[in-house]
């Protein structure tokens, strides 16, 4: 029988670990896992572990050259001024013990996901491990070496001739696998993120629609800083739509980061948990009304690894397991116990966020007219070929 | 950056005896602005635009009754003295020149005004982008300093203390005499540490700058 969703997780994913105090911290997959298992919403049987990456499928996206300098890297034999070459050895992405084979499992945590949705084996699949899109052809940036979602979109062009929709709900714009699909017609990028004029990597502006073969199937949603509940969720929801319908994908490939909630250090929005219920639930209901069903998730940034990233990451298995009910519980006390003590913060008792959790915004009303203009800006291609476009099919006089 | 590095080496140009109407399949074909006008020596004489050939072209609303005009050679419409740019020249140079006589492209020209290439707005204004690295992922970090020697490598040594890999910096007066802006691009998604540090050593930190937050 074919499971309705996998869980891509092992213990060895933790070694992506840029350095000691670094924001992008690997405990986030332990911390989720776990609150998972206390749940009783994840079984044996639904965790699969990742497959490494092979050299050859690593290189579907990123330059050989590269691949070996970051080999190198993890091998201590890399000279500074060539690693810096490579946006290795920074504050951002340092050079680490066997940076490669950590890098390479969370690429082949993505392509075991991949396999187990296309060939059938299960409806939906997670890797929370991946989605690290700042990753270029030939330069690691913003915390990422190897860019598992480019990859794995290349791959199913390549092993499924599919059509892939990326959908990317990280805080910070989607730039490496945006422009390594720019010109692709055959693969469309969705990112909606904080304005690039605040926030790193300073690209995603709504004027970015992909070119050549690929215009138009780049969509870029970049909001206001302080962005709300409702604001975010209106421009979400209404781009996933309207661009699914438009492209009418095969597959989606949504990265989660969980980085737009108020509570994150590194970003300026103001979302709750109440984003990051309707993230995954809109993903699946556009994945089975268009892709008959294949969804595969990743994680990406997230930067609250104790408040924040557990509770989104977990309703994303929830959602892609039909469990959301477990949801109207509060968060297992067994979790909080066995956490609490390491966490700087105390760890919330509720999947929900209490109201009044941040001071009142006094420019909501100005920062969701502005949003709304930006939604419009990023859809007007897709609008309007709807309106001249292609002459109807018969069953929709 | 020089003029010759981003020319276009191999543009399209026609000469004086050529037709309008070859000069406007020239422009729609190539999506073009301008064509150069050079003789058998490949000697600049003139240059032409998609304004001037269309000046003389017929309106839309008079098919067919005035296109004996079209026949006419395109030296009855050239400009002439042109300007021009040197390969030697610097990119910033060249801006200045487009921008100060209101042009939107130069042919690039040696030393007996042979015509070498073209150089255009949009390119130019690609490279600014290129020299501001708008387009390469970074955090923008903007200071204000004192105008005084010695302040922007006091400034660089917080980034470099940091490890982090400046993409660019901008220099600009501020609204004094007596201080400057320092913008930089920092490739970084994580400036707190920094702006913490600058903020630390006694610099103002401009931006990034929040409405809401330190607005």
């Amino acid at each position: 029988m074919m499971q309705e969703a996998a869980f891509v997780y092992s213990e060895k994913q933790l070694a992506y670990k840029l350095s000691e105090d670094h924001p992008f911290n690997p405990l986030r997959l332990t911390l989720t896992y776990d609150l998972l298992r206390h749940i009783g919403a994840l079984d044996d049987d639904s965790v699969k572990a990742p497959r490494a990456a092979s050299d050859e499928e690593i290189a579907l996206v990123h330059d050989s050259s590269y691949i070996e300098a970051v080999k190198a890297g993890g091998h201590g034999t890399l000279s500074r001024g060539i690693a810096n070459n490579f946006g290795l050895g920074t504050e951002d992405t340092p050079v680490f013990k066997n940076m490669h084979e950590a890098a390479s499992l969370l690429v082949g945590g993505t392509l075991t996901a991949v396999d187990l949705v296309m060939e059938g084996k299960t409806g939906h699949a997670l890797n929370l491990g991946g989605g690290l899109h700042h990753g270029f052809r030939g330069k690691a940036s913003g915390f990422c070496i190897y860019n598992d979602s480019a990859i794995a979109i290349e791959y199913m062009k390549k092993h499924y001739g599919a059509r892939v929709l990326y959908v990317d709900t990280d805080a910070h714009h989607g730039d490496g696998v945006q422009f390594t699909f720019y010109e692709d017609p055959d693969v469309c990028t969705l990112s909606i993120h904080e304005t690039g004029r605040y926030l790193f990597p300073g690209t995603g502006d709504v004027y970015e629609k992909g070119s050549g073969e690929g215009y138009g199937l780049a969509v870029n949603v970049p909001i206001d800083a302080f962005t709300e509940d409702a604001s975010f969720i209106e421009n979400y929801e209404k781009a996933l739509e309207e661009t699914a319908a438009f492209f009418k994908p095969d597959v989606i490939l949504t990265q989660n980061g969980a980085d737009a909630h108020y509570y994150d250090p590194l970003t300026h929005l103001s979302t709750t948990m109440e984003t990051y219920r309707e993230i995954p639930r809109a993903a699946r209901r556009v994945a089975h009304k268009y892709c008959g069903g294949k969804w595969i998730g990743v994680g990406g940034g997230g930067y609250d690894i104790w408040r924040v990233v557990p509770r989104a990451w977990a309703m994303i298995w929830l959602e892609m397991t039909g469990r959301t009910d477990l949801l109207d519980h509060p968060l297992p006390a067994s979790w909080i116990q066995t956490w609490e003590s390491g966490s700087p913060v105390p760890l919330p008792h509720n999947w929900s966020d209490p109201e009044n959790m941040y001071p009142y915004i006094p420019r909501r009303g100005e920062i969701t007219e502005k949003n709304r203009k930006i939604l419009e800006k990023a859809l007007f291609h897709i609008r309007n070929e709807n309106k001249s476009g292609p002459t109807p099919s018969p069953d929709q006089p | 950056m020089l003029v010759e590095e981003i020319m276009n080496e191999d543009p399209v140009y026609l000469h004086a005896g050529d037709s309008i109407e070859k000069a406007l399949k020239y422009i729609d074909q190539h999506k073009i602005r301008h064509i150069p006008i050079v003789d058998e020596n490949h000697i600049l004489t003139g240059i032409v635009s998609d304004r001037d050939i269309r000046d003389a072209s017929p309106s839309i609303f008079h098919t067919r009754s005035q296109e004996e005009h079209l026949k006419k050679a395109v030296s009855r419409i050239m400009s002439v003295p042109v300007i021009t740019a040197n390969p030697l020249d610097v990119v910033e140079d060249a801006a200045v020149v487009l921008y100060n006589n209101g042009i939107s492209s130069l042919p690039v020209t040696g030393d007996h005004d042979n015509l070498l290439g073209m150089v255009t707005e949009s390119t130019v204004l690609h490279t600014l982008v290129e020299l501001t690295g708008a387009h390469q992922p970074s955090s923008r970090i903007e200071v204000k300093a004192n105008d005084r020697p010695g302040e922007l490598a006091a400034v660089t040594s917080i980034f470099h203390r940091k490890q982090m890999n400046v993409i660019s910096v901008l220099v600009y007066p501020g609204r004094d005499d007596v201080s400057k802006y320092l913008a930089f691009r920092v490739q970084t998604m994580d400036p707190r540490d920094v702006i913490h540090d600058l903020k630390e050593a006694g610099y103002e930190v401009s931006w990034p700058r929040i409405p809401g937050l330190n607005e």
